[in-house]
């Protein structure tokens, strides 16, 4: 890894982008000197404000976020809102694998099925899963479950189509030669298409994770997150909100940057069971 | 080896007769015959060459003798009895590889005996032999996508022999390999013909490949597809590729037959084909050089 120029490649980019942020939030320090004048004159100009550089001077910097993140750190409520997202995430995420990949074959396989439960499936998809926020949380029992239904959405309809496509884009070439050999339609599913399949399962899997972490923040952020007794923690959905309210503006950099490793972890994870699922991918 | 030969099931080759077979798709004025009236026999234990023009519906016919589709009219006939549905009986080597790439090749070559619960200490045997007769022991766990286009046709030939097909059906196999590779191609199976001589159906548009390795050529017409001509190769077995180039009698074959798919050629140019005038074009250069 130290001898891979991609890898230092990275660490320059980041440090980079680290270094750029921390010059532009102290834009109010740095900016005081009178020879930034003209530079002032300018911005003021523009229509900002004359004494920090639009935008980039509202935000904290990366050493005060760093500083407030030790402060975090040590906090388990902290540490809970990154266990109730994960929860939620994995939960919706894993009722969305169980309940679409089965779905997805049927409806390439059957054309009963296809006929049944397509146009239904056809309709709910475009409604997006922040729009079932209001009715999950009237019609499910708990706040818990109406969060876990919404993250369930996010990964279900692209698991499905994914599926969909993945099953009818086997080449039938392979079914004839199977059939000629004397499969069972039993092995002709369970040697040809469930592993023609699992590429598409894969790649599903990885961009319906994705919308998972993106629907359970907000679904925290307006449901309030879930279970509101102090010291529990609601989330970094939540975490984030109430950082907002509370005026801790550092801690919204930090509950957005674990939001970032979260979903880093959680697709590199999966991107790793996608290898070790198809072998022979992994070859060319 | 020779243990490893004893284990090699009986083959039972069969004979495959086409009787007054016609396949149509399309309804009315739409309606086009691919297929029209055509028979022939594919002997039992002979290796039959079918070499015509290409898109002279070859490949219809393929999918008609497979089971893959029902002739619109005659019979398909396997030892007396109606052919239906697809069949280990039957077994057709694809234009493009069909090996499954989510398995290894001893997987692929094990598919078919595991699909039907055959997989027995001779049936494993007997994958080694064939592993080995395609050269491809040091391969058996590597995944299609990692072995050479050659490799690949020898792994699905093999994938097909251990089924103990009673006739093998060769859909143009070695079309797209480059020439040396194909020429590889015709010592590999001409080899594995000649060991065990089953019933061989192949199909090419490859006059050399045909002369080589038939014992029987089935010269076609353009659609619709009928048999133009049948000529019996009786060069000697086993073939050498310098026979292909010395022999007289292999160069009057290969002159008699060009000369039927010249005449065929203009046919269809007269009709209007592209693909024929090229051919024709081909057929004159190669006279010329001759």
């Amino acid at each position: 890894m130290l001898a891979n120029p991609a890898f230092w490649r990275g660490v320059v980019s980041i440090a980079v982008f680290l270094i750029l942020w921390e010059i532009g939030s102290r834009s109010k320090q740095w900016m005081a000197p009178e020879f930034f004048t003209p530079l002032k004159g300018f911005l003021g100009a523009m229509g900002f404000k004359k004494d920090y550089l639009p935008w980039v001077g509202a935000v904290p910097a990366p050493s005060a976020v760093l500083g407030s993140w030790a402060a975090v750190f040590v906090d388990a409520s902290y540490w809970q809102s990154w266990y109730m997202s994960f929860f939620r995430v994995m939960s919706g995420f894993i009722a969305a694998m169980i309940i679409g990949i089965p779905f997805g074959l049927s409806l390439a396989m059957s054309r009963v099925a296809h006929g049944i439960g397509f146009p239904v499936f056809e309709v709910l998809r475009p409604i997006p899963p922040l729009a079932w926020v209001p009715a999950s949380i009237i019609f499910w029992p708990t706040q818990e479950s109406a969060i876990a239904f919404i993250t369930f959405l996010g990964a279900f309809y692209t698991i499905v189509i994914n599926v969909l496509g993945g099953a009818r884009s086997i080449d039938v070439r392979y079914f004839q030669a199977a059939q000629s050999m004397g499969s069972s339609n039993w092995d002709i599913f369970r040697r040809i298409i469930l592993p023609g399949t699992l590429p598409s399962i894969v790649v599903g899997s990885a961009v319906g994770m994705g919308i998972t972490w993106e629907v359970v923040v907000a679904a925290e952020m307006i449901s309030g997150g879930g279970s509101q007794q102090a010291g529990t923690g609601g989330g970094l959905g939540f975490f984030i909100w109430n950082s907002y309210v509370g005026g801790s503006y550092e801690q919204i950099v930090v509950g957005m940057i674990s939001i970032g490793i979260a979903g880093f972890i959680s697709s590199e994870l999966l991107r790793w069971g996608g290898r070790y699922a198809t072998p022979w991918l992994r070859v060319r | 080896m020779s243990e490893v030969a004893a284990v090699r099931p009986k083959i039972v080759p069969g004979e495959l007769a086409v009787e007054g077979v016609s396949k149509s798709y399309g309804a009315l004025h739409f309606r086009k015959d691919v297929v029209q009236n055509c028979s022939f026999t594919i002997e039992r234990a002979k290796l039959t060459v079918m070499v015509g023009p290409s898109g002279c519906g070859k490949s219809t016919l393929i999918r008609l003798l497979a089971g893959f589709e029902e002739p619109s009219a005659g019979r398909i006939l396997l030892d007396g009895a109606p052919v239906s549905g697809p069949s280990r009986d039957r077994l057709v080597l694809f234009q493009e590889t069909a090996l499954f790439p989510w398995m290894t090749t001893w997987e692929n070559i094990l598919y078919g005996p595991r699909a039907r619960g055959e997989l027995t200490r001779e049936t494993r045997e007997f994958g080694e032999f064939l592993l080995s007769k395609v050269g491809l022991q040091d391969f058996r766990d590597k995944y299609p996508l990692q072995l050479s286009g050659g490799m690949q046709r020898r792994a699905e030939l093999a994938r097909a022999m251990i089924n103990n097909p009673k006739v093998m059906i060769l859909d143009e196999p070695f079309r797209g390999l480059d020439a040396m590779t194909k020429e590889l191609m015709w010592e590999y199976y001409s080899r594995l013909y000649e060991e065990n001589r089953r019933t061989n159906f192949f199909v090419t548009t490859d006059i050399d490949e045909a002369v080589f390795l038939a014992d029987r050529m089935l010269v076609m017409s353009n659609i619709p597809t009928q048999v133009r001509a049948v000529i019996d190769v009786d060069l000697p077995r086993p073939r050498r590729l310098i026979d292909l180039v010395e022999s007289d009698r292999a160069n009057d074959i290969k002159k008699q037959a060009l000369s039927i798919l010249h005449a065929e050629a203009m046919r269809s140019f007269s009709r209007g084909s592209k693909a024929a005038a090229d051919f024709v074009e081909a057929y004159l250069k190669r006279a010329s050089r001759a």
